[in-house]
């Protein structure tokens, strides 16, 4: 067993409890807190399942985005729907079988990934060139669009350019699985892909990538509007209503 | 005086997304809450010893209190989708005025001590530390936010930046640094049960001017009562009804709607406004004490139902709060929604036929709408989603001929703020007050120009005193501004029911 193998077999150890700990640590604390107050943003739905529907909505066609700024629409519709795509592709190094139909997307996998540049490119450009948006990026804004290129970039490049042996890949992360150890593959862009997708595992609980599983939790859109029909106590102000004269 | 110092802002046919201009309006700053006046709500009187750290405390306390915080502190990704619909930013060009920018100033904070991010490594994620410059400019920005939604309207993720900035005006005011303007006004409400201050024998003097008045106008005794014990109807109006133009117009137009129905009906003294302005800076504790006066007014009279009069922020908060605050309502006739607009009880009215409408009396009228932010993107009218903008255009069309809606961009949900909300409505603050006009007198001076458009109905006590003072500064008329139960007023034929 390389040293390498054992490095990378625990960095994605790490990477993983991170991700999970840090996700569940950060999704619990929205979920213990209380919503106590009706705050929909209305028009709402006046059901439960409106609501629902109002949160899908949003996470599959991104609505509020589309109705508010066509160009992020476009660019956020087409990184996230390649990034959905490469995850697909992906899916080939931990099912076994590989179930056939599944096979089909390997085909279109060099245009998800360039779409998957495009639309970071094109995000990345409005960022720099619209001032608005220049101003309120951070270091971290950028530091984020340039880990996703990277990986991109690396993925692609094993496509088109330096192949790696992704039987052996397929064997080490089915090992991890397993937790029976299989040696990696030790070609530099194969490394680098990892190495950086481990990266944004890691990050991902403590950045802003939090907004994929935030906007479940949204109160401005998960809420419905049953305001005058229900009192929205929690514990908290609860405690109110026995402080007060009758 | 600050009048002067503002120049008339020229309109163009469209309104250009400005350019970021740092600091446009780094200048307006809010008068500063006395210690005696901070004493009379709770809060400390001038900056508590280790206020930087009291601030941190605060904040935490409030993220284990309202998940909306929270996740909206967590997740922007600053996709930029909100940096051009705010008002205040659309006026002015000032960046802090972007709604992502503006929730920063207490993101930011919330970095330093919540996140490992922050704590690791500050300057990568914008992570800071609480020091007299933060303050600042928190007291400055966040008191040019009128907590008016169009920015989680926007949102992908619904991030509101009202929830953020009232959050922000809580933890100011704990830590004893707090607005004058509207800390004054709770005292006010809380003491006397107004925001204006007026005692009961006031209101009741006026009340008494303005029955004379409508009957010398239209010949009829139309009752105006106050604290009438067991009469069916309680209404809960903003004081500003009861003196200020236009908003009086509103209150006769009430009255005559109850007295051709024939429905029995008090204000009262004790719960003299409709209006809460603990909602503006975020404090519960003010929300629920005046919210209860309502509750006890209702209580003491034995009346059957609560209806709220024409305020924006007022219907918020009873819409979406009052039951939570004040509530439950189980004495109350459980066939009415507790509490009610006047404008869902003048519309089903005028479906059954109980009023007798002229619309030719507002013939010389061509009359659009101004949906008033918090009305439009933060409650509700009637049974369905989007009552609160088709019923009150229903009765404006069933009381004047010519209605034109304007901008579809600039109404309904994608309405802008009068630009005087959320506790801006002072004089000092008069610089913003005009920004956050420009985008409504554009879409405004849109319909003069193409349909002749001479009037502008708002339900809002806010929205009516903001355009009174900002339209003349645009070069407009400033009475263009109506109630919209001043048509309703105008339209009704009394005597004709009689
Ligand atoms: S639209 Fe929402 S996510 Fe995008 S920058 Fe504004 S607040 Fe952040
Ligand atoms: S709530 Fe309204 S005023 Fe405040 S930042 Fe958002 S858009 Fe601007």
């Amino acid at each position: 067993m390389s040293t390498l193998t054992v490095l990378y077999a625990i960095l994605f150890y790490v990477a993983a409890l991170i991700l999970a700990g840090g996700l569940a640590w950060r999704v619990w604390s929205w979920f213990k807190t209380p919503a106590p107050l009706k705050v929909f943003l209305s028009p709402a739905p006046l059901e439960s399942t409106g609501a629902a529907c109002r949160v899908m909505r949003e996470v599959v066609l991104f609505e509020s985005l589309f109705k508010s700024s066509k160009w992020i629409w476009i660019l956020a519709a087409l990184f996230h729907a390649s990034l959905a795509f490469e995850l697909l592709v992906h899916l080939r190094y931990i099912m076994v079988p590989y179930p056939a139909p599944f096979a089909l997307v390997q085909a279109f996998a060099e245009i998800g990934a360039l779409g998957l540049l495009a639309g970071i490119a094109g995000l990345w450009a409005r960022r720099l060139l619209i001032d608005r948006v220049r101003y309120i990026s951070g270091l971290s804004d950028h530091l984020m669009l340039a880990l996703l290129a990277c990986i991109a970039t690396t993925g692609l490049t094993m496509r088109l350019v330096a192949p790696t042996d992704i039987v052996g890949v397929k064997a080490f992360v089915l090992g991890l699985f397993l937790f029976d150890w299989q040696p990696l593959p030790g070609d530099f862009f194969l490394l680098a892909h990892l190495f950086l997708v481990a990266c944004l595992m890691i990050v991902l609980p403590f950045s802003k990538l939090l907004h994929a599983p935030g906007v479940f939790f949204s109160p401005s859109r998960n809420q419905w509007d049953d305001a005058r029909e229900h009192r929205h106590l929690a514990a908290w102000n609860a405690a109110f209503d026995a402080a007060r004269k009758p | 005086m600050a009048q002067s110092q503002t120049t008339i802002p020229v309109l163009e046919e469209h309104l250009p997304i400005p350019a970021v201009a740092e600091g446009a309006l780094s200048e307006p700053r809010s008068f500063v809450a006395k210690p005696e006046l901070q004493a009379k709500l709770g809060f400390p009187g001038e900056l508590v010893p280790d206020w930087e750290k009291k601030a941190v405390d605060k904040l935490e306390e409030l993220l284990g209190k309202y998940r909306g915080l929270r996740v909206y502190l967590d997740i922007c990704v600053k996709c930029g989708a909100c940096t051009d619909k705010c008002q205040f930013f659309l006026g002015s060009g000032d960046p802090k005025n972007m709604p992502a920018a503006r929730a920063d100033l207490l993101r930011s904070l919330y970095r330093k001590h919540f996140t490992p991010g922050g704590r690791l490594a500050p300057d990568l994620v914008g992570a800071k530390p609480m020091t007299e410059a933060m303050l600042e400019e928190w007291y400055t920005y966040y008191h040019q936010c009128s907590q008016c939604r169009r920015c989680s309207l926007a949102c992908p993720y619904g991030i509101d930046t009202a929830e953020i900035s009232m959050a922000a005006r809580e933890i100011m005011d704990c830590i004893g640094r707090g607005q004058k303007y509207t800390n004054e006004i709770i005292a006010k409400a809380l003491e006397i049960g107004n925001n204006l201050g007026m005692k009961p024998p006031v209101i009741r003097n006026t009340l008494e001017g303005v029955e004379e008045d409508v009957e010398d106008d239209t010949g009829v005794a139309v009752k105006y009562p106050l604290d009438v014990e067991g009469a069916d109807i309680m209404l809960v109006v903003p004081s500003a009804d009861f003196f200020a133009e236009p908003h009086i117009e509103g209150l006769i137009g009430y009255g005559k709607v109850f007295h051709q129905a024939g429905l029995s009906w008090t204000l009262s003294s004790y719960a003299s406004e409709a209006g809460n302005f603990g909602m503006f800076i975020g404090s519960y504790e003010n929300m629920h004490a005046i919210s209860n006066r309502i509750r006890k007014a209702a209580l003491d009279l034995g009346v059957k139902r609560i209806v709220f009069g024409e305020c924006g922020h007022a219907w918020r908060v009873a819409y979406s709060f009052l039951n939570t605050l004040a509530g439950p309502w189980d004495f109350l006739d459980p066939r009415y929604p507790v509490p009610q607009h006047i404008c869902e009880l003048t519309l089903d009215l005028i479906e059954r036929g109980a009023l007798s409408l002229d619309r030719s009396a507002n013939d010389e009228r061509v009359v659009t709408m101004h949906d008033s932010c918090n009305i439009a993107r933060a409650s509700r009218m009637g049974t369905r989603p989007g009552g609160q903008f088709d019923i009150p255009r229903a009765i404006i069309r069933a009381s004047c001929n010519k209605f034109y809606d304007m901008h579809p961009d600039t109404i309904r949900e994608k309405t802008f703020c009068c630009g005087g909300g959320g506790g801006l409505l002072t004089d000092e603050l008069i610089p913003v007050r005009v920004a956050g006009a420009k985008p409504r007198m554009q879409a405004m001076k849109q319909v003069m120009d193409r349909h002749g458009v001479n009037t502008m109905v708002a339900i809002c006590a806010i929205c009516k005193s903001q355009f009174t003072k900002i339209l003349p500064m645009y070069g407009f008329d400033s009475d263009m501004i109506v109630s919209l139960h001043q048509l309703v007023g105008n339209a009704i034929q009394l005597g004709a029911k009689e």
